[in-house]
């Protein structure tokens, strides 16, 4: 019984229903994301840029025989370039959409931590209707500090 | 006990498609005079087990469908009546029939019967028509209404089951509900308890019970026994003519006591009128069936691939000891370890790749029955001659390639061969001949379809491009140069517009299609001996021979058989057409020039023009130079999405690995050149260099 519930919702010591968030930093700000959508966890490694491609997009890697597209989250979020250095890592994520699943990598600059965050406590009043506010679930307190938690289905589309 | 048997479905469908075939290629190779008995069998057997699935399946329609076929091919199979024209058609629409109830069942929608059953009547004509014209001219009667001809009330059968009946996996409720199915609810069933034993000495597992089931409505015995033919062995079944049994019937067999039956009995009290609809409506209820496409596997293929992978196993665990303890005085061994285990790789990815390839007749099976029904609505006499059928080729190149080659051979048939008189005025043989051959070939597969027709008329073909402002007018053009005309969009040569060809659809989208699978078309004719389509196709979609070459720090790989040639340029070649665009001037043509680093947006500092090389590519017939850095080596590559994480990519149709783990996109010559612009519509044959 308690492995079914953990793995569908796990309860924190007050018995409040949980989501489990990994989450990471850029620009000294803390990101999470659904801690089921992360594929792995893997260190910097030169992409093969792919013609044409919007700027956030650094190229297509070899992972593990598929093909998977890398992206600068930085640049998606139109934060300025980083150096990569030795946190950078890429968080690969899989996320299932209407059309089948899609596997891409994120670059971030370091991976942070995990997170139970209770269910439906994400807030998201008070962001403006900016380019980046479709790619944000919402915002929760963690610790005393803020978390942003990213819609993923949205932030791994790409638009022509 | 309830097993959900849509799992079982597809299977279902896939062995009834293949009946199918079976039936129709049975069908076309029956000699109508003297019918090989065995064809016939085959044919009967096909039927007989898509009803028997049918039925299992609930799919009334197509069960109720195919047992009127298979009372008819009983009837040829037991010699009572000639195979003729006419039930030769019959029976090939209502393969057709078939074929379109099961995609209706597949696709979840509800069926169309009003093929069926006008079929059926046609059937039942012939059935009904009272003198079989029988082929062995014997007296013999039809044993169909021999054995029937006494049904007039109805039935009375008594089941007595075994009391193991249950153990077999039988269930009495299933038969009555067909049975009630098959007589409209018209029946009454009484249960019989006289049999079960003292409560204490009793199997809980055991069917202690005897049935009597009263039919009131005319069916046939045939049908009855069908319901029961599986417990045959388990259980003694009577049958008698209703008119007969009525009158002792009442005595014996009202037994009120099913009522008391113990409640460990296991098959419930046969409650016959509601499960009637449930089953009917069985069919429609398993909506939209994701269809997953399946191949079989001959088992040599699977048990080599066994044998390799054991043998991957041994090296496996080969190297595994050769690493625990290791010091430098075994390299030798460890290097022999890893050459076997790149060995066995290598067997072990060229097996896996034979897995997917079925011999081509999967195709070619199609096409005896297209021959024959086109050529009998044109009138014309055709024979068609197939050979290289077990030639293997990759299944989803075998998919894509049907349908190009329904249209060539269409097109052979309804443009290429003339009428029988036509052909005896030009002194050949009434009958025409259309040819169809595949074989391998330095690792592509070619495919041929040849006709002894009229051939392409150059004149005509000229005559008409002119008209299109394909070619300009007085365009000195080669003989090969005219025939690839005909793939131009928009050509039609056929003067009338018929519903199997002339919409000037054609050509086009069957060399593009080709393309598509990397493959090539090319023509050749004799006019008044034929012409011949030579279509050739890589075995396989996932790998590719490809050519490396390099841009700024970019490798970027070319289809070989795409690539015409490679030239390393010198200056005096280029020419600048109106400011921004260049042209290479090649032998005796101008081929429009693209940039590879400009239009993929690479960064590459400008080097001079004479360091870099054109790589000269052909696509869709037409030919563009692209200019990169460096030519690098060759080498097979396996093909992958790049779509499936990311988007299609203009210009790039897929990505692969190299070997050392990095990823390099293949280039997609076509749309390479639409990008660029490159591409010039207007056969010029006045452009000659001077």
């Amino acid at each position: 019984m308690s492995e079914v519930s953990e793995v569908e919702a796990p309860v924190s010591e007050d018995g409040v229903l949980t989501e489990q968030y990994l989450t990471f930093i850029m620009a000294n700000e803390e990101y999470g994301v659904d801690i089921l959508a992360v594929q792995e966890i893997r260190g910097w490694e030169s992409a093969t840029p792919v013609p044409n491609s919007p700027s956030y997009i650094r190229g297509v890697i070899n992972l593990r025989g598929t093909i998977v597209p890398i992206m600068d989250l930085r640049q998606r979020f139109g934060l300025p370039e980083a150096e990569y250095g030795n946190e950078t890592v890429v968080v690969v994520l899989k996320v299932f959409t209407s059309s089948g699943s899609r596997t891409m990598g994120i670059i971030v600059d370091a991976v942070s931590d995990v997170y139970d965050v209770p269910i439906g406590d994400a807030r998201n009043k008070g962001l403006s209707d900016n380019q980046n506010s479709n790619f944000i679930k919402g915002l929760v307190t963690v610790n005393k500090h803020m978390v942003i938690l990213l819609e993923l289905e949205n932030l791994l589309t790409i638009e022509d | 006990m309830s097993i959900d048997l849509s799992q079982f479905h597809q299977v279902f469908y896939e062995e009834s498609y293949e009946g199918l075939d079976a039936m129709e290629q049975g069908l076309l190779d029956m000699d109508l005079v003297e019918p090989d008995a065995e064809v016939i069998n085959t044919i009967f057997r096909a039927a007989h087990s898509m009803k028997g699935g049918a039925g299992t399946f609930g799919f009334t329609d197509v069960a109720e469908f195919t047992h009127v076929l298979e009372t008819l091919l009983d009837q040829v199979r037991d010699g009572q009546r000639a195979m003729s024209q006419d039930i030769q058609n019959l029976l090939l629409a209502s393969v057709d029939c078939i074929r379109g109830l099961l995609q209706g069942l597949q696709a979840g929608e509800a069926s169309d019967l009003t093929e069926a059953s006008e079929l059926k009547k046609q059937f039942e004509a012939i059935l009904n028509d009272d003198a079989p014209a029988a082929s062995g001219g014997g007296p013999e009667t039809p044993k169909e209404t021999d054995d029937n001809s006494d049904n007039g009330d109805g039935w009375h059968i008594r089941f007595i089951p075994e009391i193991t009946l249950l153990q077999s996996g039988n269930e009495p409720v299933r038969m009555f509900r067909q049975l009630a199915d098959l007589c409209d609810n018209q029946m009454r069933v009484t249960c019989d308890a006289s049999r079960i034993p003292a409560f204490t000495s009793m199997d809980p597992e055991m069917c202690y019970l005897i049935w009597d089931i009263q039919i009131e409505k005319a069916i046939d015995k045939a049908d009855i026994e069908e319901v029961f033919e599986w417990v045959t062995d388990d259980a003694e079944i009577i049958i008698t003519p209703l008119s007969e049994k009525s009158e002792e019937q009442p005595a014996k067999v009202t037994q009120p006591e099913i009522e008391t039956a113990p409640q460990a009995e296991k098959p419930p009290e046969p409650v016959v009128q509601a499960p009637k609809q449930e089953a009917t409506k069985a069919a429609p209820k398993q909506t939209k069936t994701q269809e997953s496409s399946s191949i079989r596997v001959s088992i040599d293929k699977v048990d080599s691939l066994i044998n390799m992978v054991g043998e991957l196993v041994i090296t496996q665990s080969m190297l595994g000891q050769l690493g625990q303890n290791f010091d430098i005085t075994r390299v030798q061994r460890l290097q022999e370890g890893l050459a076997q285990l790149e060995h066995n790789t290598r067997e072990l990815q060229e097996s896996v790749m034979k897995i997917r390839m079925m011999p081509i007749s999967f195709v070619f099976s199609r096409f005896p029955r297209l021959v024959r029904d086109v050529s009998i609505s044109l009138n014309k006499k055709i024979n068609l001659e197939i050979s290289g059928e077990n030639t293997e080729l990759d299944k989803t190149v075998m998919e894509k390639i049907g349908d190009p080659m329904v249209h060539l051979i269409r097109n052979s048939i309804d443009h290429g061969i003339e009428l029988p008189e036509d052909r005896i005025a030009a002194g050949k043989p009434e009958t025409g001949t259309v040819n169809l051959n595949a074989y391998h070939q330095s690792g592509n597969i070619v495919i041929e379809i040849k006709d002894d027709g009229a051939g392409l008329n150059t004149d005509r073909i000229l005559q008409k491009a002119i008209e299109k402002g394909l070619v300009v007018e007085g365009a000195n053009l080669s003989q090969e140069q005219i025939f690839d005309l005909i793939f131009q969009p928009g050509f039609s040569t056929a003067d009338v517009v018929s519903d199997l060809s002339g919409r000037g659809v054609g050509m086009d989208v069957v060399r593009r299609n080709i393309a598509a699978l990397n493959g090539s078309i090319e023509v050749t004719s004799e006019k008044g001996r034929g012409s011949r389509f030579i279509i050739r196709l890589p075995l396989t979609l996932a790998i590719l021979d490809g050519q490396l070459v390099q841009v700024g720090k970019e490798i970027y790989i070319f289809p070989l058989v795409s690539i015409v040639e490679s030239i390393q340029l010198d200056d005096l070649s280029i020419n600048n057409v109106g400011g921004h665009s260049d042209v290479l001037q090649l032998r005796d043509e101008y081929v429009p020039i693209i940039h590879l680093d400009d239009v993929f947006s690479i960064d590459n500092e400008k080097r001079p023009i004479e360091e870099s090389i054109v790589v000269v590519v052909e696509t869709d017939g037409e030919k563009i130079g692209v200019v990169v850095d460096e030519l690098l080596g060759q080498q097979q590559v396996v093909i992958k999405s790049l779509e499936e994480n990311y988007k299609r990519v203009d210009g790039i149709s897929g990505a692969t690995i190299l070997g050392d783990g990095t990823v390099a996109l293949i280039v997609d010559i076509s749309s390479l050149s639409k990008m660029s612009g490159a591409s010039s519509k207007v056969l010029d044959g006045t452009h000659q260099a001077a």
